[in-house]
């Protein structure tokens, strides 16, 4: 919906605010523009409603050149929230929310409703329409500065810093809220920060810049884990790196690559004696390519007397997989919230290539508390697992 | 007590009649001056470069004497209530015209940022965010000019535009002290009034948004 074509700002002086900027933005996206003091985020941003009119190149907005039409037109067409929030002292709530349907003409009766369904919508009483700003915690009032860019419904917000003045637990909640609003809304949103956290947290795509140019584009994801250059590096931060490193682990790096398991054609007595010598309380069952079938328990061999029959008959055939290119955190969720002990790691061919334990879930906390260094310690928490197996012959 | 009875029983019409000039010529002054220095001033800040220099002239008019701003208006205006209220004019001008100046100026940037922003255009900016958050300071002005304007006033007894110092210099010519106090207690009362007024009046042109927060935001 919005395309910069190879936009330029420079102001007299002969300052490049932004540098040949091409950029294109989708419908109902969520761009965080980051960066530096002075590296022309806010430049850009402003460019958009024509606060800054660019040196060069083309803006065009649902395919309209920007600067071929009315300004102040254009300027009530899209929502604007500034920092230190903005909101005029002289006038009502409702007055600050209605002020665009105001300029644009709306009658008063339906400036009213509309200034109350949006009070409605962050969960503010009516009662608040008539006080004035200064009666307000910074927090409402940002709310606030937000409804009221929302008040003539337009599909594109600029957002310049809007939660830079609010302490951070109120920041936080209105991060969250405001993420939620946006996506029931479907507004497209250009957000102007230096917080990488606060982009992290909302953006679906960030545009990291630098001397008015873009070094990256990407989702939180892909700029996490592939920062372009040392730059983007050094502004995201080592912790925040290490911590993602964390958060985009895979299961192969940190499962158990041997796993007891045992063939099809075991029989019961030969599956006990396994898990006797190995101390676990399950096997999981593989063919002779490797390919896992299914998982016996000591339960279930405990409730079939039958010490020669197959194991292939015994065990439970349908058992959850995980691959090994799976990132940790969704692997953890299965297991964390289906209960399971562990979960066997397979390749594309379904064979078993390994197993991922509560065990090795306890290590990467450990890990990511205390750091990787205290080999000995985890060790002595392996023990306590389920079908936790140390050093073995396999299937 | 006798002496002030038989005062405004020989005096008392000529003395409403005096206040009332005085007050007509006071007040006519004081609304040249709001209609030329508000607009005046909310224009200056518009063309920083130009505001410097029109400032220092204003201010240079107002180290003039006034007996000689007077006095200057004889020839060109000849005697009588319009040079009088012409030269208190230009005295008016200075307190009304630093202050809207200021006031306008010292409107947050970032207000008029979001103004913009928002679609409003110059003219909205100026009459729904400029002039409410910078009525305080203006009104201030305002209030200033009207005390000293009470007190100038007198002197345009000198070029026969009559008002309250026609008493005070009557006695002074003819060593009549009750004259002189009969004209400069109701100048001294009118000032504290007006003061007082234009206090109120303040209070209520201030939006009520901003009120007791001193000035603008």
């Amino acid at each position: 919906m919005l395309v910069f074509e190879n936009v330029s700002k420079v102001y007299p002086g002969g300052k490049r605010a932004v540098d040949h900027l091409d950029l294109e933005i989708g419908e109902g996206e969520f761009i965080c523009f980051i960066g530096p003091s002075g590296c022309g985020k806010t430049t850009t941003m402003k460019m958009i409603n024509r606060l800054v009119k660019p040196t060069d190149g083309k803006i065009l907005l649902n395919g309209k050149n920007i600067l071929e039409q009315n300004v102040v037109e254009l300027r009530r067409s899209i929502g604007y929230v500034i920092q230190q929030i903005g909101l005029f002292p002289h006038m009502t709530i409702r007055d600050n929310i209605a002020l665009v349907p105001r300029l644009k003409g709306v009658p008063a009766e339906e400036r009213n409703k509309r200034a109350e369904e949006l009070l409605e919508l962050v969960n503010m009483p009516k009662e608040f329409l008539d006080r004035f700003p200064h009666e307000l915690s910074g927090g409402q009032q940002q709310r606030i500065g937000v409804l009221r860019a929302l008040a003539s419904n337009p599909p594109l917000i600029l957002m310049d810093e809007p939660f830079g003045a609010l302490d951070p637990i109120t920041r936080d909640s209105l991060q969250a809220e405001f993420k939620n609003l946006q996506q029931s809304l479907g507004k497209t949103i250009i957000f102007v920060t230096h917080d990488m956290d606060e982009a992290i947290k909302l953006a679906d795509r960030i545009v990291i810049m630098r001397a008015g140019q873009i070094v990256q584009v990407g989702s939180p994801d892909e700029i996490l884990r592939n920062p372009a250059d040392d730059f983007v590096r050094d502004f995201i931060g080592k912790d925040r790196l290490a911590e993602a490193q964390q958060h985009f682990q895979t299961v192969g790096q940190i499962m158990n690559p041997d796993p007891v398991s045992i063939g099809l054609g075991a029989t019961l007595s030969e599956a006990v004696r396994t898990m006797r010598r190995r101390r676990v309380d399950s096997l999981l069952v593989t063919d002779d390519a490797g390919i896992l079938r299914g998982k016996v328990t000591i339960e279930q061999i405990d409730r079939n007397r039958d010490l020669d029959a197959a194991v292939a008959d015994l065990m439970e055939r349908d058992i959850q997989t995980v691959r090994a290119d799976t990132l940790l955190r969704d692997a953890t969720r299965n297991i964390l919230v289906r209960g399971s002990k562990y979960v066997p790691v397979v390749d594309a061919r379904k064979r078993l290539i390994g197993i991922i334990t509560r065990t090795n879930l306890v290590d990467v906390l450990y890990d990511s508390i205390w750091g990787e260094e205290d080999d000995e310690e985890q060790d002595a928490v392996v023990n306590e697992a389920a079908a936790a197996p140390q050093t073995g012959e396999g299937s | 007590m006798d002496a002030i009875r038989s005062f405004f029983s020989e005096y008392g019409g000529l003395l409403l009649e005096k206040t009332w000039e005085h007050l007509y010529i006071s007040f006519a002054a004081l609304l040249l001056g709001v209609l030329v220095a508000v607009p005046l001033g909310i224009l200056l800040v518009r063309i920083p470069k130009v505001a410097g220099f029109i400032m220092s002239i204003v201010s240079i008019v107002q180290t003039f004497p006034s007996l000689a701003i007077l006095a200057f208006f004889i020839p060109l205006l000849g005697i009588g209530k319009v040079p009088a209220i012409a030269a208190l004019f230009l005295y008016s001008m200075l307190p009304i015209l630093r202050n809207t100046y200021i006031g306008v100026k010292n409107v947050n940037r970032n207000l008029l940022e979001a103004a913009r922003g928002m679609g409003m255009t110059s003219f909205q900016r100026t009459v729904r965010v400029e002039l409410p958050l910078a009525v305080p300071v203006i009104m201030a002005g305002i209030r200033m000019s009207a005390v000293y304007l009470i007190g100038w006033a007198t002197l345009a007894s000198f070029i026969g535009g009559g008002g309250l110092g026609d008493f005070i210099f009557d006695g002074l010519n003819l060593f009549r002290t009750d004259l002189v106090i009969g004209g400069a207690l109701p100048v001294t009362l009118l000032a504290i009034l007006l003061d007082w007024v234009l206090g109120r009046v303040e209070y209520h042109a201030t939006p009520k948004g901003i009120r007791g927060q001193g000035g603008a935001a």
